[in-house]
């Protein structure tokens, strides 16, 4: 440490460990062209998925960009309100800004026609019983309560369907069980396919063919 | 040093907000004309580069939802700095220089509209001593104004001269934000906004995006007429703390454009990112430039601001005068922090 030599009015005094400077930035957000038009069939109880081309992925929710094509996603196919966990977690701690009861599950859920999932909340069905591949469907709030915010989903509840076993990861074609992984082989650039040119990934070399 | 061209140059029109459109939205059309003018997609691209700042929007990590627009998948090589793209641009000349790839994409953008930019840019200050001030970008820069007037290098009209020129040079440019024909008794009549600048003395706020496209020897050849040539490119920056510097004068500029080689030759233009007028005329003395120069014919960063964007702006300016054959030699300068902290300087020429 350097020495530091302070004015005879300072010497003495405690030296300060640490300040608090509290920020806050306030922003007018707006939603863009993709997630408008999204959010719009939400006020209509529909889900709406975007598309690049007729047949390049459906995003739900479309943030703007198809990340294969780098390009915007004109077409609306509405997809189903009905769709499959891929993932979850339990949550246990209360948190700021949080008026959820603990424990409760947040899931991804991959909704039948789409090809990315949403992040929603799963509900009527203890935490401890939520799994990968079980069939959920969407709970919506009361129709006057409907707004442009995914919160007019309240949750989504078990559908009582067998689970999906061959559960896919989004974004594949087909189902592995296993996640990214094909046929016990890693996701790597020999079994991707480019979407813009259409090189790689044949089903010979594990990919999606 | 490996030979490494500006090939394509694309820009969004600049506007005070772009309220219909989301980050990428309103980037994506750059990036598609940036690689269409060349006849390239993403799979022609070795290494992509990005410049911009979350806090102008407020979006965490939005800079990763806005390289959806290039299209990385499979997935890419990719780099990104919370920086001016000039630097973007800077990240990706080293690593064409390192030989493995020939070409680059660099591209940045700014949605300033959905907050209170003078405040979202206290935010860059010292967190400890100056940040909690508050400080805003407008008064700093009325701050580093004051000293350069007191130190007799520069009047109010010398300033109100710079404005006026920019905007005037900015009808002739359609991505230009404020353009106008007024004269200099003109601006010195307006009163003061944060004496001793006027409001023709500083940036409009922007919303925008721009890209370019790098490209090595014979690739850039092989796709362009007249490459416009990175000669030489450097950048320095000079301490956070104000109190530090000498404002008046940008000391990291003048090394840069030693570095960068500006002095080896005439300069027939160049694009200077100074957001404040009398930042202009700090910059032309810190450069060495003679009355033989066009300084900003784009109209420059009083025409349009965005931030982490009009330095690569600047680049892409220069580089287009040189492949049309406007100019032989330019340089470019990117700035970024408050008051001129850090600085970029490019030697672009084109090939006879």
């Amino acid at each position: 440490m350097p020495e530091i030599s302070l004015p005879a009015s300072l010497q003495g005094v405690e030296a300060v460990r640490s300040v608090r400077t509290p920020a806050q930035l306030d922003y007018t957000f707006t939603a863009g062209d993709a997630t408008t038009r999204f959010l719009k069939g939400i006020t209509q109880k529909k889900i709406i998925g975007q598309q690049a081309t007729p047949d390049s992925r459906v995003y739900v929710p479309p943030r703007g960009a198809d990340p294969e094509l780098g390009a915007t996603t004109p077409i609306e196919v509405e997809v189903a309100q009905v769709g499959t966990v891929t993932s979850f977690c339990v949550v246990n701690l209360q948190f700021y800004g949080s008026g959820m009861e603990i424990p409760y599950t947040s899931a991804l859920i991959l909704l039948d026609g789409a090809d990315l999932s949403i992040m929603h909340l799963i509900q009527e069905i203890p935490a401890d019983q939520v799994r990968i591949g079980m069939r959920v469907e969407a709970v919506w709030r009361d129709d006057a309560d409907i707004e442009p915010t995914l919160e007019s989903i309240k949750w989504f509840r078990p559908t009582g369907e067998p689970d999906d076993v061959n559960v896919r990861i989004p974004g594949e074609k087909r189902g592995t069980g296993l996640g990214s992984w094909v046929g016990g082989v890693a996701p790597t650039e020999l079994v991707v396919r480019n979407p813009r040119t259409g090189l790689g990934g044949t089903v010979a070399d594990g990919g999606e063919g | 040093m490996r030979d490494v061209a500006v090939i394509s140059f694309a820009q969004t029109p600049a506007r005070r907000s772009v309220p219909e459109l989301n980050e990428v939205e309103m980037l994506m059309p750059a990036i598609h004309d940036a690689l269409a003018q060349v006849d390239m997609t993403i799979d022609d691209i070795g290494f992509t580069c990005s410049g911009s700042t979350d806090y102008l929007a407020g979006t965490a990590f939005s800079f990763v939802s806005t390289l959806d627009g290039v299209g990385p998948w499979p997935p890419i090589q990719e780099s990104h700095v919370e920086m001016d793209g000039a630097w973007a641009l800077y990240e990706a000349w080293v690593k064409l220089q390192l030989g493995e790839i020939d070409t680059a994409l660099v591209y940045a953008y700014a949605k300033s509209s959905p907050g209170d930019l003078p405040m979202v840019l206290t935010r860059q200050l010292d967190p400890i001593t100056v940040g909690p001030l508050w400080a805003d970008s407008v008064s700093l820069a009325a701050l580093q104004a004051r000293a350069l007037l007191d130190s007799g290098k520069a009047t109010e009209a010398d300033l109100a001269a710079v404005a006026a020129r920019s905007r005037k040079d900015a009808l002739a440019n359609p991505n230009a934000q404020l353009a106008w024909d007024r004269s200099v008794d003109e601006v010195l009549a307006e009163e003061y906004h944060i004496a001793p600048l006027r409001r023709s003395d500083c940036p409009p706020i922007t919303d925008g995006a721009a890209a370019i496209v790098l490209a090595a020897g014979d690739v850039a050849r092989s796709k362009v007429q007249r490459p416009a040539w990175i000669r030489g490119i450097d950048h320095r920056v000079e301490p956070i703390h104000l109190g530090l510097r000498d404002l008046t004068v940008s000391e990291s500029t003048t090394i840069a454009a030693g570095k960068a080689g500006v002095a080896g030759g005439k300069v027939d233009i160049a694009e200077l990112h100074a957001p404040f007028s009398h930042q202009e005329l700090i910059l032309a003395e810190a450069l060495g430039l003679g009355d033989d120069t066009a300084v900003n014919p784009s109209g420059g960063a009083l025409a349009a601001n965005a931030i982490m964007t009009a330095g690569l702006i600047r680049i892409g300016e220069v580089a287009t005068r040189i492949s049309n054959g406007e100019a032989d030699r330019g340089v470019a300068h990117a700035t970024s922090g408050p008051c001129l902290q850090q600085n970029l300087v490019a030697v672009l020429e084109g090939e006879n």
